[in-house]
């Protein structure tokens, strides 16, 4: 069969590695924009460009383009983020950002609504603060997820070593983002190269996590590659590693399929670099760049096999990989309010609804962070629930975090039920290109909808995980939740039952293309027969992969 | 057109016949733009001899009144002719010539001279008296000593610089040592009633000074014809679409109108401007009567016109403009009015019954009827091409806002017209403007500078060069305060830079960057590129705001020429000047 090659690849092949004409594209004074193929290049610099949604009718009757801006990601591996960054990243929010910075799902922070001619200098305040983007989105290795852990701090700081040094050790070669964005003067005569990627990088996105059992707050099986920590004593032994874990997929092609990572087998720790780097290579030269649908990593695997893949994977890499060791999950969500390390100190997770954080009428979560990291001396841990985590406080500095998190309403906000708690969403609407229905600004009163609904079934404390996402890319992870909207179209959604509670087993889909009410009559009556059927303490996803799928399932 | 202007110059010609056939025959062949070189080029020829070869005594111009004037629009045209027309049938030899083909050569050996000027805008001379004003104002200028002459200044009281112009050269005339014909006249909007007087007392003291020769005639420059009589015809027209053109965020509201002309048979061409005829709205109407403590039903006479209040000042004066004479008159007859210290500021910023609000005016319902200017419709520029749109006009309206009370106005026009709804009926009629034409030759290249509601006529412009498949190259300078809420036009402007149908788009956008940016700015940074495009033989148009864009962006224009020319700038304004003689530099300014 003859094949094409998808035409990002053309763009990738052509832009000089990563430049294209970004710097005429951003000079373009009659525009808002970007020119087409620089709008697909910036993405490797960390940015999207994007449009408001809910204005693109009305700025077209009025013959005005739609109203671009630029969402801006970082590169946090891990999450971590100092008050001095904090404090950094709140004046540029409140200068370039909208009043507005975004947490997610990746633990990196999202800036949105930067408009062109702002985008330079938002970049530059970014790196100022030594935080930046490079690779934050594009076909290459993405910002790297660490476990949240904030209890045991030991094994903590070891991962997120070995993730910041990956991180690193993954990154594109090319200096373009430095000339763009931070003036760099490019070096003449010496030929550049792309020692890792090569001249189109990789086919697709790919994605990379460390964890930390036995939370799984990473999913750690959505991911291109994870690594299982395996703490032996105390100390970061080694690495079970995960290969080809992915969940986005494509509505009516059958063809994507979410699929959860599989073992490729045990490392000690000090090999995960060279692994990674077989890993990514293998991909970079099997991977399909026809059809960007079946691009990533995990359609790869299953296209050649996996024992073909680890056996390439130990060839480049020249490490033989151990049987995996045992592990075991128990939660994956995050452990809201105070908890106590093992080192004594503090640690206090908030809870940030979508991961938005803004002065709004009901609460001003910007002003109360700033306060925070005005005065708190450890660090600050994005979550991959879209939280944060007030790490590393002395019990001296308690009393002083404590009265700031009363005060400016952010306890309050932990006075949610376990399913409010712990639902996530990616931001669709009205700045997603890709959304199809609505997930951020719907995920508060979903969520208490199905709150009542547990209620009215006497299962109130239910810890279920619930995820909304605006289409089925999966930003959001809904494949791994219990229940799970995936946009279809506005006020639409396929809905999926039958994750597990801990981020192993995938969901499925359930029902296909309805609206509210009809969600909301499906899980009525789903939780009204598993309340009467399920085992002693069966979760409602387990009931559900069990029972309520095994009826529908062809 | 040009026939009758060789009827003109003919008519009065010192021509030999044989030099008279050269000339038929050099203009019968040439473009508008040949004949408006040509005269620039004799007109120079002249002015450069004059010093050395001015005839000693010309018996033509001895015992001739000339009449020249400057227009715009037209209506010193028309007050010019009736002059003339009427000192022909007093008997008198009278020459009838346009600013731009009299020199100042001429000027020098003038015995009688009656000129009728306009004021545009805010003190702007009209396009072709711009030169010879210049010239007038210079150094060359000749002594007039044996000069006796007559100024009609026609303006808009509601500008501050009302009859500017005209006060000026009646002035200017003076200190050469000319003397007065007649005392000058500035006349209004209802031009007839200064300017009949005015004809009268200038004819009595010409026929007196030059007395009768029944040899003598004179030929109308352009003949009344029938598209100059349909222009003057109302029509009826429906609004098809009323759009906002800026985002919601924008405190600027511009709509842009699309007005079914049916089958009114009302043509246009891309350049033209509509107006429109509009009531006061009868709120407004109410509200100054309620002000005033005066009786809408009371009935007032003036002008030979018997109507109720009521009607006069909803169908027959200004209560949305001030002018200055009746600023004027309200302070001279109440020194004590609170707004009389902030004088012709107002005029931007008050409407009359602002002026009610703010303090008391014990006029009577006929002194005010007196007072108010006359209603008088307001023009766009049309902002479609009928080669795109067929029987639909297109406009560009910004709604005017004023807040001189601490109440809200509108604008009588953008107003009424911004609240359209489909549907609404609307009394229009063309206003034609030869002066603001796309060259004839498509292979031309344009460089169009339209800032604001400036841009409309390019939207014309371009549908017609896409209409009809012009080869030459167009570029686009617009500003606007913010480009993603008031970049007028955006995504056509865009879809014709990729579609190669503009082939150049420099924008401005005055409050985006920490400093103020404005077109001017743009066109002087594509100076080399824009001299060059004028090398290549392109045309320039202007349109827009009157007042300041106006004028920065002809100096602009000026340096930039200077600059990559590496001459002064007397030489490079007199290079645009000779660009605007040949029809190659056009203005569209209000």
């Amino acid at each position: 069969m003859m094949t094409t090659l998808s035409p990002v690849e053309t763009i990738k092949a052509n832009s000089r590695f990563l430049r294209g004409t970004l710097v005429e594209s951003l000079a373009d004074a009659h525009t808002g924009g970007l020119r087409e193929p620089d709008q697909t290049l910036l993405k490797f610099h960390g940015s999207y460009q994007q449009d408001d949604r809910d204005l693109r009718e009305e700025r077209a009757e009025a013959k005005l383009e739609p109203a671009h801006s630029f969402m801006i990601r970082t590169r946090t591996p891990g999450g971590v983020v100092t008050p001095a960054q904090w404090l950094a990243f709140d004046a540029i929010a409140r200068r370039y950002g909208g009043g507005s910075l975004r947490l997610t799902t990746r633990q990196a922070i999202q800036l949105h609504g930067v408009i062109k001619r702002e985008l330079k200098s938002t970049l530059q305040a970014i790196n100022q603060t030594l935080i930046d983007t490079i690779a934050a989105c594009g076909d290459v290795n993405r910002n790297v997820l660490v476990s949240a852990n904030p209890v045991d701090s030991d094994a903590h700081r070891i991962v997120y070593a070995d993730a910041v040094a990956l991180s690193e050790a993954l990154l594109p070669a090319t200096r373009a983002y430095h000339e763009i964005w931070l003036d760099e003067q490019p070096v003449a005569g010496t030929p550049e190269v792309e020692p890792l990627y090569g001249p189109t990088y990789l086919p697709r996105k790919f994605k990379t996590a460390f964890v930390l059992p036995p939370q799984n707050d990473v999913d750690i099986h959505a991911h291109d590659l994870g690594f299982v920590a395996i703490v032996v004593d105390g100390v970061v032994a080694g690495y079970n590693v995960l290969v080809g874990g992915g969940l986005g997929t494509t509505h009516g092609d059958a063809r994507t399929y979410a699929r959860a990572a599989s073992v490729l087998g045990y490392v000690p720790r000090g090999q995960e670099i060279e692994v990674a780097k077989a890993v990514l290579t293998t991909q970079r030269d099997h991977g399909s760049r026809e059809d960007r649908r079946l691009s990533r990593l995990k359609y790869t695997i299953d296209r050649l096999g996996l024992d073909w893949f680890r056996g390439e994977v130990e060839q480049r890499s020249g490490v033989k990989f151990a049987p995996a060791k045992a592990v075991r999950f128990t939660s994956r969500g995050d452990r809201f309010g105070w908890t106590r390390g093992v080192d004594g100190n503090w640690h206090l997770t908030l809870r940030l609804v979508a991961g938005r954080i803004a002065d709004r009428s009901e609460a001003s979560l910007l002003s109360a962070l700033r306060q925070l990291a005005q005065v708190h001396q450890g660090d600050f841990r994005i979550t991959a629930n879209q939280n944060l985590v007030v790490a590393g406080i002395s019990p001296e500095a308690r009393p002083e975090i404590e009265r700031i998190f009363i005060e400016t309403g952010l306890a309050a906000l932990l006075e949610r039920s376990p399913v409010e708690l712990n639902a996530l969403a990616c931001v669709a609407l009205p700045t997603c290109p890709l959304a199809m229905a609505e997930a951020e600004r719907y995920l508060p009163r979903f969520s208490a909808q199905v709150q009542s609904l547990l209620a009215r079934h006497g299962v109130p404390e239910e810890v279920l995980s619930l995820r909304i996402s605006g289409c089925p890319n999966g930003c959001s992870r809904p494949f791994l939740a219990e229940v799970a909207l995936v946009g279809k179209a506005p006020g639409r959604y396929n809905l999926h039952l039958g994750g597990d509670a801990f981020g192993v087993r995938l969901n499925r889909l359930y029902r296909e293309n309805i609206d509210e009410a009809e969600i909301l009559a499906v899980l009525d009556r789903s939780f009204g027969r598993w309340r009467l059927e399920r085992g002693s303490a069966e979760a409602f996803g387990d009931y559900a992969d069990r029972v309520l799928l095994a009826e529908v399932a062809p | 057109m040009t026939s009758a202007a060789d009827a003109l110059s003919l008519n009065a010609s010192p021509l030999s016949a044989e030099q008279l056939h050269t000339l038929q025959q050099l203009s019968a062949g040439a473009s508008d733009a040949a004949l408006w070189w040509i005269s620039g080029y004799l007109a120079g020829q002249a002015a450069l001899r004059a010093p050395q070869a001015a005839p000693k005594a010309n018996a033509v111009s001895q015992s001739r009144l000339t009449v020249v004037y400057a227009s715009q629009t037209g209506n010193s045209k028309a007050a010019a002719t009736a002059l003339a027309r009427q000192a022909e049938s007093q008997g008198l030899a009278v020459r009838l010539v346009n600013i731009a083909e009299y020199s100042l050569a001429e000027l020098g050996r003038e015995r009688y001279l009656a000129i009728a000027i306009s004021t545009q805008g805010d003190g702007d001379p009209p396009d072709d008296a711009r030169i010879f004003l210049k010239q007038l104002a210079g150094a060359r200028a000749p002594k007039l000593a044996d000069l006796r002459y007559t100024v009609l200044a026609l303006g808009d009281s509601s500008y501050a610089k009302f009859c500017e112009i005209g006060r000026k050269l009646d002035a200017r005339l003076a200190e050469l040592g000319g003397s007065r014909l007649a005392e000058r006249a500035d006349a209004d909007l209802d031009i007839e009633a200064t300017a009949a007087p005015w004809r009268l007392s200038t004819l009595s003291a010409a026929v007196e000074a030059i007395g009768r020769s029944p040899a003598a005639t004179v030929t109308l420059l352009r003949p009344v014809t029938a598209a100059v009589a349909a222009a003057t015809h109302w029509q009826s027209a429906t609004v098809y679409a009323n759009q906002r053109l800026t985002a919601r965020d924008s405190e600027v509201d511009v709509r842009h109108l699309e007005l079914s002309l049916g089958d009114s048979g009302l043509r246009y061409e891309p350049g033209d401007s509509l107006e429109v005829q509009i009531d006061n709205p009868s709120a407004l109407v109410d509200e100054f009567l309620a002000r005033s403590g005066l009786d809408g039903d009371a009935s007032v006479e003036h002008a030979g016109q018997r109507r109720s209040l009521r009607d006069w000042l909803r169908s027959e004066r200004e209560l949305t403009r001030l002018s200055a004479s009746l600023l004027s008159a309200v302070f001279a007859a109440h020194p004590e009015h609170p707004l009389q210290a902030a004088g012709n500021s107002l005029l931007d910023t008050h409407q009359v019954v602002d002026l009610l609000a703010a303090g008391r005016v014990e006029w009577d319902a006929q002194r005010w009827v007196a007072a108010l200017a006359p209603l008088k419709p307001r023009a766009y520029s049309i902002a479609s091409a009928q080669a795109e749109v067929g029987d639909e006009v297109h406009l560009t309206v910004a709604l005017k806002r004023s807040h001189g009370a601490g109440i809200e106005r509108v604008g009588l026009a953008s107003g009424h017209l911004a609240a359209l709804a489909e549907g609404a009926q609307v009394k229009v009629r063309v206003e034609a403007n030869p002066r603001f034409r796309l060259p004839r030759d498509g292979s031309r290249d344009l460089i169009m500078i339209g800032p604001g509601t400036g841009v409309a006529p390019f939207r014309a412009f371009l549908q017609q060069r896409v209409a009809d498949g012009a080869s030459g190259r167009n570029w686009l300078f617009f500003g606007h305060r913010h480009l993603r809420s008031e970049f007028l036009y955006q995504t056509e402007w865009l879809a014709a830079l990729k579609r190669g149908q503009l082939h150049r788009l420099d924008v401005a956008f005055s409050r985006d960057g920490p400093e103020r940016r404005y077109v001017q700015h743009v066109i002087a940074e594509r100076a080399t590129e824009l001299v060059s495009w004028i090398d290549n033989g392109a045309h320039l148009y202007l349109c827009g705001d009157a007042k300041r864009m106006a004028r920065d962006v002809e100096a602009t224009l000026i340096d930039a020429i200077a600059r990559v020319r590496g001459i002064d700038s007397e030489a490079a304004s007199d290079e645009l000047d000779a660009l605007s003689s040949a029809g190659r530099f056009q203005r569209d300014v209000y």
